[in-house]
């Protein structure tokens, strides 16, 4: 207990609490319940099925080691570009780090046919029907996700101590693995818990690219609710994937706590500094280049097949999406306006109720602080067509919020709650007593030292976890595609409904496109958003 | 106080965020003096009218039409089974007959008979509780190009593919994931049946043995494999009639011929059906919506919006249509409830074949 408690507490637990007891646990519980009670009694019976299926046990081994190694594999490739956008100022740097976000957004559909073509039997090498080609896409998609966590908390980490090592007469290797490393673990399991809670769940890649093969608990759980109408069996897999989730959060919570650590943190403009000595710029070189390939080469292909006409090239798809195309019901860009407007009020409220809740899970170190952490990490980690059907059953009454407009905001920041936490933590729990007592002695009150010590730090995470929650929203097509939603469709909606039929490929690439723009324009804004010394740190 | 007041700032962002994407739904929804009554259409993402179509049946009925989407046949029906007791919507579009046998035994809907049925022809009915509202056949489509020299020549049959002159040629999607997948499974398996010397289980063998190759869904296998739409190399895909007629419409530069074409053996037809939702309080007006839905305007509208047949034989086709689309003469048919009754088994047992 760093604080007394106070009224603010309570308020500062009960809004997410309630937030997420009424939008995420209600429903879940409300739909595993009627799929597994039969005559007012609970079957297990669902549960032994799964296990004497021989495909469920394999989807269920197959789930936990592909997130396993996609986790690992993400953070060992894109922790050199975790490193260079913290500690090297270059130009176009805000730019390039906007852009690398990209990926992360782009529906799996679009991308899927990318690495169809890049990585099949006319590729490059053709790794289709192989487990690489899951881990690669894995790798693409959450790429950001490290780069963000992990470079946004090593920007702000004090170079100095790596330095005195090295004036010691460490190696630059040695300091990194002995000072930095241990310095980093917060954010390093910050972003491994979400790229692992991601592609626990993955479900557009392991169909698109895995094919009949392969199979998650996600995938199983479609098949067997939307091709069989087996709910029961599908809740059986929905419970054996929130009980893995929610245990592997328990031990990320608990390796987490133990690592808490006070840290001098810096401003990252003060930090990065111009790349100096000739191994200096062939690291940041080396770096970006071969960052840029992996992450350019599908997004390029995609662009120039959006320009591609059956008479070369052209811009004829991306004139076709101002005009209403029958496959949508509504002009194409009007999915743009909705898109934005969706994400804008996901952000806000991802942000309001995650800056809330990670303050109570930084500042307070009980028990009950620790199992507030899991719930909020859990719809990450639960499947989509569980919570897409649990609204259905949960909320028509007292208010019919079924099929609401605000249930799309509801539901992505659902999703984006746990990126603005996990962003927000370890920066609040490395703020300094010290500064804070300093400031309280010389005559501030609480408030002012909150606002003047705490929230500039805190502000720049607010900013990483604003951009995430954005982009999150912007890109999220699981939950959308289960919800029963008023006609306008959101861009990856109406991307895929322009994949779905003859002649329409151009357009879908072009909005495709659209979106990519889209995405890094808003977290070019994003970061360059200032208000008084909020961002500035 | 400094708490209360930044509690009162954050309740305001909350309302702010919430006002703003009700908003961004709401604002295109015309503002009545009188309440006109209102009801709610479910359907699946693939719906689609012209402009001012539903207009048009609100101002001959004084109905609003409220369009409500969900993502595939299986998600909406699942949508409907859900909320039984308290239904999201009054009537129900898109439903096809390899689901049909769930919803009816579900009792999801309630028995309508449109006094437009008699110009949709007996063969696509279903029964007093859905109406027909359109059809499509699934069946495998080629790439002319690859076949212009005749070497080898275009397969006439289902059977053809089974020869190694066609080895790996042909892309299919997972039964398990995907509509048009399914549906090709299902023409295989009534046409070679269950039981004999050669059945459904031994063909498919035969294609594996042949190179089939299996996607995920129609977007991957068209849009990636099948060599007239992609960089792929499949020259024959699972697809249906009226692709040639989408690709001639969507194209940019005017074209004479379609660049693919039909075989038309081993076609499976789907057929579509409306129904009223059970527990609906606008039984009247939802039976004047699946009226409007077979009335000669909306049947005419349809071909173009959704690349549908029709289900009304006297509906005139736009010319994409006449010239380009091709309607196989004896499509595979199955019986809705033997398509239930077995869906998940045929489908485990085609996924063993093709993993082996």
């Amino acid at each position: 207990m760093r604080r007394p408690l106070r009224i603010g507490d309570v308020f500062l637990v009960g809004v997410p609490l309630l937030f997420l007891a009424y939008f995420f646990a209600y429903p879940l519980g409300a739909i595993l319940l009627k799929s597994l009670v039969t005559n007012g009694r609970l079957g297990l019976a669902p549960f032994s099925d799964v296990f004497s299926r021989g495909t469920l046990r394999g989807a269920i081994w197959f789930t936990v080691w592909q997130a396993t190694a996609s986790m690992l594999l993400t953070l060992a490739v894109a922790l050199p570009a975790a490193f260079v956008f913290a500690r090297y100022r270059f130009r176009g740097k805000s730019l390039l780090k906007a852009a690398i976000t990209v990926p992360f957004v782009l529906p799996t559909v679009v991308v899927g046919t990318a690495f169809l073509a890049l990585l099949g039997p006319t590729g490059i090498v053709d790794l289709s029907g192989t487990v690489w080609l899951i881990l690669i896409a894995h790798v693409f998609f959450n790429f950001a996700v490290v780069v963000r966590t992990v470079g946004g908390f090593w920007g702000n980490l004090d170079p100095r101590l790596e330095e005195a090592a090295r004036m010691l007469g460490a190696s630059r290797w040695r300091a990194f693995q002995k000072v930095t490393l241990p310095l980093l673990r917060p954010a390093l399991a910050a972003a491994g818990s979400i790229v692992f809670l991601f592609t626990f769940t993955s479900f557009g890649v392991i169909l698109i690219l895995g094919g009949p093969r392969f199979s998650t608990i996600e995938v199983e759980i479609y098949r067997q609710t939307i091709t069989y109408l087996q709910l029961p069996i599908a809740a059986a897999l929905a419970v054996i994937q929130l009980v893995g989730v929610t245990s592997i959060l328990l031990t990320y919570s608990a390796f987490q706590r133990r690592r808490a650590l006070e840290l001098p943190l810096r401003p990252s403009e003060e930090v990065a500094r111009p790349p100096r000595s000739a191994s200096d710029r062939l690291l940041l070189s080396g770096t970006l280049v071969l960052s840029g390939l992996f992450l350019g080469t599908p997004l390029a292909l995609l662009i120039v097949r959006s320009l591609r006409t059956n008479r070369g090239f052209g811009l004829a798809a991306y004139r076709a999406l101002g005009t209403r195309t029958s496959a949508l019901f509504v002009p194409p860009v009007e999915a743009i306006t909705n898109s934005l407007l969706i994400a804008a009020a996901a952000t806000l409220l991802a942000v309001t109720i995650g800056m809330m809740a990670a303050a109570i899970v930084a500042y307070r170190t009980s028990l009950f602080s620790r199992a507030f952490d899991v719930l909020l990490m859990l719809p990450l980690g639960t499947s989509a067509v569980t919570i897409g059907f649990g609204f259905l059953v949960a909320l028509g009454k007292p208010i019919d919020l079924r099929t609401s407009p605000v249930l799309l905001p509801i539901a992505h920041a659902l999703v984006a709650i746990p990126f603005v936490v996990r962003t927000a933590v370890p920066v609040m729990r490395s703020v300094r007593q010290d500064l804070r007592d300093a400031a309280a002695m010389l005559g501030a009150t609480p408030a002012r030292v909150w606002r003047r010590i705490d929230l500039p730090m805190i502000s720049r995470a607010g900013l990483i976890g604003a951009g995430f929650a954005f982009a999150v929203s912007l890109g999220e097509f699981g939950a959308t595609s289960f919800l029963a939603r008023p006609s306008t469709p959101t861009l990856p909606i109406a991307i895929f409904r322009l994949l779905s039929r003859p002649g329409t490929f151009p357009q879908a690439l072009a909005l495709a496109t659209v979106l990519m723009v889209l995405t890094a324009a808003s977290m070019f804004a994003i970061e360059r958003f200032r208000f008084g010394e909020v961002g500035e740190f | 106080m400094q708490i209360a007041s930044r509690a009162r700032r954050i309740g305001g962002f909350v309302v702010l965020a919430l006002t703003l994407a009700a908003c961004s739904q709401g604002a295109s929804e015309p503002a009545n003096t009188q309440t006109p009554e209102q009801i709610t259409l479910l359907t699946h993402d693939a719906f689609a009218v012209s402009d001012g179509i539903l207009q048009d049946f609100t101002n001959t009925t004084g109905i609003e039409v409220q369009v409500l989407r969900s993502d595939d046949a299986g998600t909406m029906l699942n949508q409907a089974i859900l909320t039984k007791d308290n239904p999201i919507a009054d009537v129900m579009y898109g439903i096809d007959n390899t689901f049909l046998s769930r919803a009816l035994s579900e009792g999801i809907f309630e028995p309508y008979t449109s006094s437009s049925l008699s110009a949709v022809p007996e063969s696509l009915r279903a029964g007093g509780q859905v109406t027909p509202i359109d059809y499509g056949d699934v069946c495998i489509n080629y790439d002319k190009a690859a076949f212009e020299n005749d070497t080898p020549p275009v397969p006439q049959t289902l059977h053809n593919l089974t020869d190694p002159a066609y080895r790996d040629m042909l892309v299919v999607e997972d039964p398990a994931t995907s509509s048009p997948g399914l549906a090709f499974l299902l023409a295989t398996i009534a046409k070679f049946g269950e039981t004999g010397d050669y059945t459904w289980q031994d063909y498919w063998r035969d294609l594996v043995a042949n190179g089939v190759k299996v996607d995920a869904g129609w977007t991957e296998a068209y849009y990636s494999d099948f060599s007239a739409a992609s960089d792929g190399t499949r020259s024959l895909v699972v697809s249906y009639a009226s692709s040639p007629p989408a690709e001639v419409y969507y194209s940019e530069v005017p074209l004479d011929e379609a660049p693919t074409g039909v075989i038309t053996d081993g076609c499976f037809r789907q057929v579509e059906y409306a129904g009223i939702l059970a527990g609906t309080d606008h039984t009247e007006a939802a039976g004047k919506l699946i009226d409007f839905m077979l009335s000669p305007e909306f049947q005419e509208d349809m071909p173009l919006n959704m690349f549908v047949f029709p289900a009304r034989s006297d509906a005139t086709l736009p010319s994409v249509f006449t010239e380009f689309a091709t309607v196989p003469d004896h499509p595979e048919t199955m019986d809705p409830a033997l398509i239930d009754q077995h869906r998940e088994e045929w489908i485990q047992q085609w996924t063993e074949i093709v993993r082996s």
